[in-house]
Order: structure tokens, then C-alpha cells, then sequence
């Protein structure tokens, strides 16, 4: 399992690993909000949070077919498979994988991003906190949709067609989250729903994963 | 150690395509798989690695036991030879990779990273990570693909190491290896021809 995890990251950080590619999207994301809806600080205050979350979870998108599509290809998935490692934990680790190259770089620029969108101060701690919190479901949630494609050409836009109703949960109480503590309101219903949802798809999703990558390798 | 194989039919993409196959591998025994291309060697091969079910019969093979080579030797491009293997050991949980590097000659290219690797150099990397599984059962899909003269000797070598260290084999190929194998001939075992496909095939959703 730990082979598996740092082989993972090591490919990441390596030449056309992909290290970076979403984070560049994320910033570009901001960069283009001011120019479509105007430099206007008011407007750009309220609508940040949103547009935040909005750019991470594009941003993670971006690299979900990578999960399982390179390996399938290689026919490492095959190897792994009849190895003494278990399907549900390959998934889960395949998933911290790509929660570590992609969804905690997210989460430490988007206080940097924030800034770009004119996030009042205090919502900088809930903006991290709920991103934070947030990204692990969109990697697990991500990681079932890439062992549903696996295996199909261009399967990259289905995964998102399939994957992106699945991440309206964790969008609307995690973007929830950060525009209440940016309005300075009590917070604990989203953030408790969203930590909820988050355990929750932690603790099943591997199995429905590793269940439906199986039946794809026959 | 013994591979059973029992009265199996293997099936692929809802279509019969081997029926009734029985054999037996025992220790220090190799079987070699031969019939024309689509016949179903590979279906048959990934049925015994346990990848899918056979759709009749049953395949007898102890836990944990069998190490697959398939047409793919599933390397990392980016990663270099000794990485590659030292991954799949560690997944094997094995320590021990320098002896794989010597059975297949990687020695000058253990630095190189498998991306710069000609096929055949790849093909050896491949069958170097049979060696770091440590199982007792090989089950290979045409091993010598892409492999020189010299290479299938030194992969001839591996084979009857192995099988002298009380281990057995099951390849698919259509070389001659220069063992002292049993050979398999599938073509009679070819499913009826023109059959319907199997009714009610629901394997994806089971």
C-alpha cells in the first residue's frame, strides 16, 4: 500500500505527471472571473466563496481520469489486481494519491486566490477549512467515477458527465460554508453536513469502486 | 502448490469461446497453451489469474499463489528499472530485486527509466518482475513477444529455475523454450461455432 502511494505521488511529480496542471487551471479560473462580471470589489466579495469552490472542483475535475486511466493502460491495473494488495484499499490509496497532488495544493493557494476576488478577512479561515474539508469527497467521489470509465476510449468527458451531479452535495454546503463565515454567520450546519458527507463517501465509495473497477477488468 | 483446472468453459464478452478444458499442474511442471490466434488463450490465461470467473467449471488454485504476465508488462515510462521493480517487490511484499536484474541481464540499465527502454528490454523488465512476486505459479501471455534470440534463452533459464525451485508454469506461446514441458493443443476445446450468445448473460452486473 505505501509502495503503491509513493510510486503515485513520485509519477505525479514527474514529467507529464500532471503536479500543478490544476492549480494552474484554479488560478486562471480566478483570474477570469473579475474580467467576465467586472472589477466591481462589492460584487466580487459576494460572489468569491462560490466562485472558489467552483474553480477547485473544476480544478480537480481536471485530473480525475488520470486516476485509474494510466494504469489501465499499462496493464499495471491487471498486475495490481492479482497482487496480494486489495482492490478496496488500491482505490482508497489511488484516491489519498490524488487528494495529496491536487486537492492540498488547492487548499493552500486558495487563500492566495482569495485575495485575487477580495475576500473579506474573515473568511479566509472558513474558505481553507471548508476546502479542506471538501476535497477528500471530490478525490474519493472522483476515483469511483475513473473505475466506472476505466477501460473506455475518451472516457475522460463521460467521467465528468457522471461524476458532476455526484459533487453537488459537497459544492453547495462546502461553497455554504465558506460565504457564511465570509458574512461572519453561524456556521456549524454546513460545516457539520459537509464533514458528514466526507466521512460518509470516505468510508463507502471504496467499496462501489473497487467492486465496479473489478467487474471492468473482466 | 497444484493448479486444478476442472471441467472449465471461459467466455468472453458474452460469447463462449473454450469449453470443457481439465488440467492439472503440479509442482516443478510447466504447461505449455498453443492454438490459433482468437481460439481464447488469453481468456482462458486471465481466468486462471482469477482476473474473471470462469463462466462453467471451477479453477483450483491455492490463495495467493499466482504471479500474471500479460501482453502489457505494466511499467511506469517515468519511473527507472530498478524503481519498476523495486515497486512490484514491495507490493509482494519482497525485498530481494537484485536477483531478478541478474536472471535477465538489466544490470547496465538499472538506472535507465523504462521509457528510454527498447521493447525487448522492456519485455525482459517485465519478466524480471515475475522473479520479485515470489509465487509459486506463473501464468504468462506469450512471454517472448519482442524478445531476441538471447533474451528467450535467458527467460528459458528463468522458467526451468524456476521449476527446479519447485515451482510450475502455465504459458501461452508459440516458440519452442527448449523445455521439457507438456503441450496443450486448445484448438479441440473451441466452443460450438455459430452458438447464440449465452442467454441472460448478466456477468457485468454480478
Amino acid at each position: 500500500m505505501k509502495a503503491l502511494l509513493f510510486r503515485d505521488l513520485k509519477l505525479a511529480f514527474r514529467a507529464g505527471g500532471g503536479f500543478g496542471l490544476g492549480i494552474a487551471f484554479f488560478l486562471i479560473v480566478v483570474i477570469l472571473v473579475p474580467f467576465s462580471v467586472g472589477p466591481e470589489s462589492g460584487l466580487l466579495t459576494k460572489i468569491a466563496p462560490g466562485v472558489l469552490w467552483l474553480g477547485a472542483l473544476l480544478a480537480c475535475l481536471l485530473s480525475l481520469d488520470r486516476i485509474l486511466a494510466l494504469d489501465w493502460e499499462d496493464g499495471t491495473l491487471d498486475l495490481v489486481a492479482t497482487s496480494p494488495l486489495p482492490l478496496e484499499g488500491v482505490v482508497s490509496v489511488k484516491a489519498l494519491a490524488h487528494w495529496l497532488t491536487t486537492g492540498v495544493p488547492l487548499v493552500v493557494a486558495a487563500p492566495v486566490f482569495g485575495v485575487l476576488l477580495n475576500l473579506p478577512p474573515q473568511g479566509f479561515v472558513w474558505l481553507v477549512t471548508s476546502l479542506a474539508l471538501g476535497t477528500p469527497a471530490l478525490s474519493v467521489i472522483g476515483t469511483f467515477g475513473a473505475a466506472l470509465t476505466v477501460g473506455i476510449k475518451r472516457g475522460g468527458l463521460l467521467l465528468s458527465l457522471l461524476i458532476l451531479p455526484l459533487y453537488v452535495p459537497t459544492l453547495i454546503f462546502g461553497a455554504e460554508l465558506a460565504r457564511r463565515g465570509a458574512e461572519g454567520q453561524d456556521v456549524a450546519t454546513p460545516l457539520l453536513m459537509l464533514a458528514g458527507i466526507t466521512f460518509g463517501v470516505i468510508a463507502l465509495l471504496p467499496f462501489a469502486s473497487a467492486l465496479v473497477l473489478r467487474m471492468n477488468l473482466r | 502448490m497444484i493448479l486444478r483446472v476442472k471441467d472449465v468453459s471461459v467466455a468472453r464478452g458474452g460469447v463462449a469461446v473454450l469449453e470443457g478444458l481439465s488440467f492439472e499442474i503440479n509442482p516443478g511442471q510447466a504447461l505449455i497453451v498453443k492454438g490459433p490466434n482468437g481460439v481464447g488463450k488469453t481468456t482462458l490465461l486471465r481466468t486462471v489469474a482469477g482476473l474473471q470467473p470462469p463462466f462453467k467449471g471451477a479453477v483450483e488454485a491455492p490463495e495467493e499463489a499466482v504471479a500474471y504476465a500479460a501482453h502489457s508488462d505494466g511499467l511506469k515510462t517515468m519511473l527507472s528499472v530498478e524503481e519498476n521493480l523495486r515497486f512490484w517487490a514491495d507490493v509482494f511484499g519482497q525485498s530481494d530485486i537484485e536477483e531478478a536484474i541478474q536472471a535477465f541481464d538489466l544490470f547496465d540499465l538499472r538506472n535507465r527509466l523504462a521509457g528510454s527502454l527498447s521493447a525487448g528490454q522492456k519485455r525482459r523488465l517485465g519478466l524480471a518482475r515475475l522473479l520479485v512476486t515470489g509465487r509459486p505459479i506463473w501464468v504468462l501471455d506469450e512471454p517472448t513477444v519482442s524478445l531476441d534470440v538471447a533474451s528467450v534463452a535467458l527467460f528459458a533459464d528463468a522458467v526451468r529455475a524456476h521449476l527446479a525451485d519447485g515451482g510450475s508454469a502455465l504459458l501461452a506461446t508459440h516458440i519452442d523454450l527448449g523445455l521439457d514441458v507438456t503441450v496443450l493443443d486448445v484448438g479441440p476445446f473451441r466452443a460450438k461455432q455459430g452458438a447464440a450468445p449465452i442467454s441472460g448473460y448478466d456477468e457485468a452486473f454480478l
